[in-house]
C-alpha cells in the first residue's frame, strides 16, 4: 500500500538516508526508530509530501504521494493547547473531518453524528464538551488520535504521539492507534525514540542511523549485532522483561528539527 | 470635583441634534466594532496583538505622511498598514522572528509619524487626531470607504474562517492535510491591516488594541466555543464602539478614552465571570485524568 523505493534525501549537503525500501502493507504497523537526526522526521514530512526526495520514489496506493492527501493521517508531536483556545474537544475531532474546507461550519447533523461517532469510538465522550485548553495532555492526545482517523485514512503517521504522556496515557493512545489498524486495515508508521510502549504491536521496525537504515521484524532488528552493524560501533540491546533498550548510541551532530 | 470637570465628560445637553449628526460615525463605529471583535478572535489565537500595535504605528506614519503631502489621510493609513503586515507577514513566520522584526518596525513607524506631524503647519487637532482618535472629523465619504473595508474584512474572514482556524490551532496538522497555511497567514495579515488602518482612523493608533484585542480576549475568558466566542467578541466591540461615541459626543473630549474605559470595563467583568467558571470548569475535570 505504501512503497518506499530507493528512496534518498539529503540535508545540508549530508544523506539522511539513501537506498531506503519500505513496502508496508494494509495492517502493518511500521515503527520507526533512530537517533536524534537520522531523519525520522523527514521521513514523514516525505511520505506527506511536504518534502521532496533528491532521487527515489514513494507511492501510495500505487500513486506518488502528494501534499494533503486525505487519505493519510497525521498525529504531530504532542503539543499542549493553551487555557486560553476557544476550541472544545469535539471542535478539535471536526478539523479533521472539514477543516481544510473554506467558509465557515455550518451546524449539520451528519457531521455532527459522525464527530459523536468518532469521540467514542476514542473514548472521550465524558470530556468532549469541555473546553480543549483544561484538559490533560493524554485526553488531548486522544482527541487527536479521533482528528486523524476522522477522514477514514488508509495510512496514519504517527510522530512520538506518545512523548510526554504517562505511562498510563501511552498505553491508552498507542491501544487507540492499534485497535484502528485491526478494525480497519489502516497501515501505521509510529516514529518514536522508545518503541516499548508498543513493542507488541509492532510488526516491523524501521532502524535509521547515520544514514543508514535496517528493517525487519522487531526481534531481528533489536539485536546488539544488528544495530551494533548499522551505527558501525559497538551498542548494546539489553532486554529486560518485556522491555527492550538500545544502550550506548552515538549522537550525532546534526538535528533535523533545525532545517525541517 | 467642579461641574466643569464633569461637563466636559459628560454633556447630554442638545442630545437629539447632536446624534443626528454623528449618525454615519456611529454606524462606522458600530460596524468597526463588529468585524474588529471578529478579527480579535484570531488575533488572540495566533499570538499577534504585538503584531496589531507594531501594525498601527506605521499605519500612522503612512497617514501622518499623507497628512503632510495633502493626500488622503485613509489612503495613507493604508499604505502604511499593509506595507507593515506584509513585511511582518513575510518575515515573521516564526514568533521569535515576527517580535523582533515588530520591535524594530513599531519605532520606526512611530518616529516618522512624528516626524510628519512635526512637519505639518495645519491645525493641531488634526495632529493629534491620528494618535489618539477623530471619528468625529472624519468625513461623510471616508466614512464609506471605512465601513466598506470593514465589510471587505468580513467577507474574506468567513471564506476563510475553518482553515483559518485549523492553521491557528494546529498548523502542523493542518499543512498535513492540504491547508494552505502560508497563503492563509499572509492574507490574514492583508486582513489585519485593513482592520488596523480603520481602526487607527476611529479611535487612534496607540490605542487600536483597544478594538482589536481587548474585546476578543474578554470572550475567551468566559467561554471556549467556537461559536459563543466570536459572538460575544463581536458584541463587546460593538458595544465599547458605539457606547464611547454616544458617550462622547456630548463632551469636548475625544471618543477614545469612553471606548477605552468600556472595552477595559466589559474586560474586567469577564475576567471574574471567567474565574468562576474555571472553578467549576476544574471540578468537572479532575476525575477525568491527570495532567501529562
Amino acid at each position: 500500500m505504501l512503497d518506499i523505493r530507493q528512496a534518498r534525501l539529503t540535508l545540508g549537503g549530508r544523506d539522511l538516508w539513501s537506498g531506503l525500501d519500505l513496502a508496508v502493507a494494509p495492517g502493518e504497523f511500521v515503527a520507526v526508530l533512530g537517533a536524534n537526526g537520522s531523519g525520522q522526521t523527514s521521513l514523514l514530512r516525505a511520505i506527506l509530501g511536504q518534502l521532496p526526495l533528491d532521487s527515489g520514489e514513494i507511492l501510495l496506493g500505487g500513486r506518488p504521494v502528494r501534499h494533503g492527501d486525505r487519505e493519510i493521517g497525521y498525529i504531530p508531536q504532542q503539543r499542549i493547547l493553551p487555557a486560553g483556545t476557544a476550541l472544545r474537544g469535539r471542535d478539535l475531532v471536526a478539523l479533521g473531518l472539514d477543516g481544510h474546507r473554506w467558509g465557515i461550519p455550518w451546524p449539520s447533523r451528519a457531521a455532527r453524528d459522525r464527530v459523536d461517532e468518532i469521540i467514542e469510538s476514542i473514548g472521550a465522550t465524558s470530556y468532549a464538551d469541555l473546553p480543549i485548553g483544561v484538559l490533560s495532555g493524554g485526553e488531548q492526545q486522544r482527541l487527536r488520535v479521533g482528528q486523524a482517523l476522522a477522514s477514514n485514512p488508509s495510512l496514519l503517521l504517527c510522530d512520538e504521539p506518545l512523548s510526554s504522556l504517562d505511562l498510563q496515557h501511552q498505553r491508552g493512545v498507542a491501544e487507540l492507534i492499534d485497535t484502528r489498524l485491526h478494525d480497519s486495515g489502516t497501515a501505521v508508521v509510529f516514529v518514536t525514540h522508545d518503541i516499548n510502549p508498543v513493542l507488541d504491536m509492532v510488526d516491523t521496525v524501521l532502524y535509521l542511523a547515520g544514514g543508514r537504515f535496517t528493517a525487519g521484524p522487531p526481534e531481528e532488528v533489536l539485536r546488539t549485532e544488528v544495530l551494533s552493524e548499522l551505527y558501525g560501533t559497538p551498542v548494546d540491546v539489553i532486554h529486560s522483561g518485556d522491555r527492550v533498550f538500545v544502550a550506548g548510541v552515538p549522537e550525532f551532530s546534526h538535528h533535523e528539527g533545525d532545517a525541517a | 470635583m467642579s461641574p466643569d470637570f464633569w461637563g466636559s465628560i459628560f454633556d447630554f445637553s442638545d442630545y437629539g441634534q447632536l446624534l443626528g449628526l454623528v449618525r454615519n460615525s456611529i454606524i462606522a463605529g458600530a460596524v468597526l466594532g463588529i468585524v474588529g471583535g471578529l478579527v480579535g478572535v484570531f488575533v488572540m489565537q495566533r499570538d499577534m496583538a504585538f503584531a496589531v500595535h507594531g501594525i498601527s504605528e506605521l499605519s500612522f506614519a503612512g497617514a501622518a505622511a499623507a497628512l503632510l503631502f495633502g493626500a488622503n489621510v485613509v489612503a495613507g493609513s493604508l499604505v502604511g498598514s499593509l506595507l507593515a503586515a506584509t513585511i511582518i507577514g513575510v518575515l515573521g513566520s516564526r514568533a521569535r522572528d515576527r517580535n523582533s522584526i515588530i520591535g524594530v518596525l513599531m519605532p520606526f513607524g512611530l518616529g516618522l509619524g512624528i516626524l510628519f506631524l512635526a512637519l505639518y503647519p495645519g491645525r493641531s487637532g488634526n495632529r493629534f487626531g491620528l494618535l489618539t482618535g477623530q471619528i468625529l472629523s472624519v468625513d461623510v465619504p471616508q466614512l464609506g470607504t471605512l465601513i466598506g473595508i470593514c465589510l471587505v474584512v468580513l467577507v474574506v474572514l468567513l471564506v476563510i474562517w475553518r482553515p483559518l482556524v485549523f492553521d491557528s490551532i494546529d498548523p502542523d496538522v493542518a499543512i498535513a492535510r492540504g491547508v494552505p497555511t502560508r497563503t492563509l497567514s499572509i492574507v490574514f495579515m492583508i486582513v489585519l491591516g485593513l482592520m488596523v488602518a480603520v481602526s487607527v482612523q476611529i479611535i487612534g493608533a496607540l490605542l487600536v488594541l483597544a478594538l482589536l484585542v481587548t474585546p476578543a480576549a474578554a470572550a475567551l475568558r468566559v467561554s471556549s466555543s467556537p461559536v459563543v466566542v466570536p459572538l460575544l467578541a463581536m458584541l463587546f466591540g460593538f458595544v465599547s464602539a458605539v457606547g464611547g461615541i454616544l458617550l462622547a459626543i456630548g463632551g469636548s473630549l475625544p471618543i477614545s478614552p469612553y471606548v477605552t474605559t468600556i472595552s477595559f470595563l466589559i474586560y474586567l467583568g469577564c475576567r471574574i465571570a471567567g474565574r468562576i467558571r474555571g472553578r467549576t470548569l476544574r471540578r468537572r475535570v479532575v476525575p477525568a485524568g491527570v495532567a501529562a
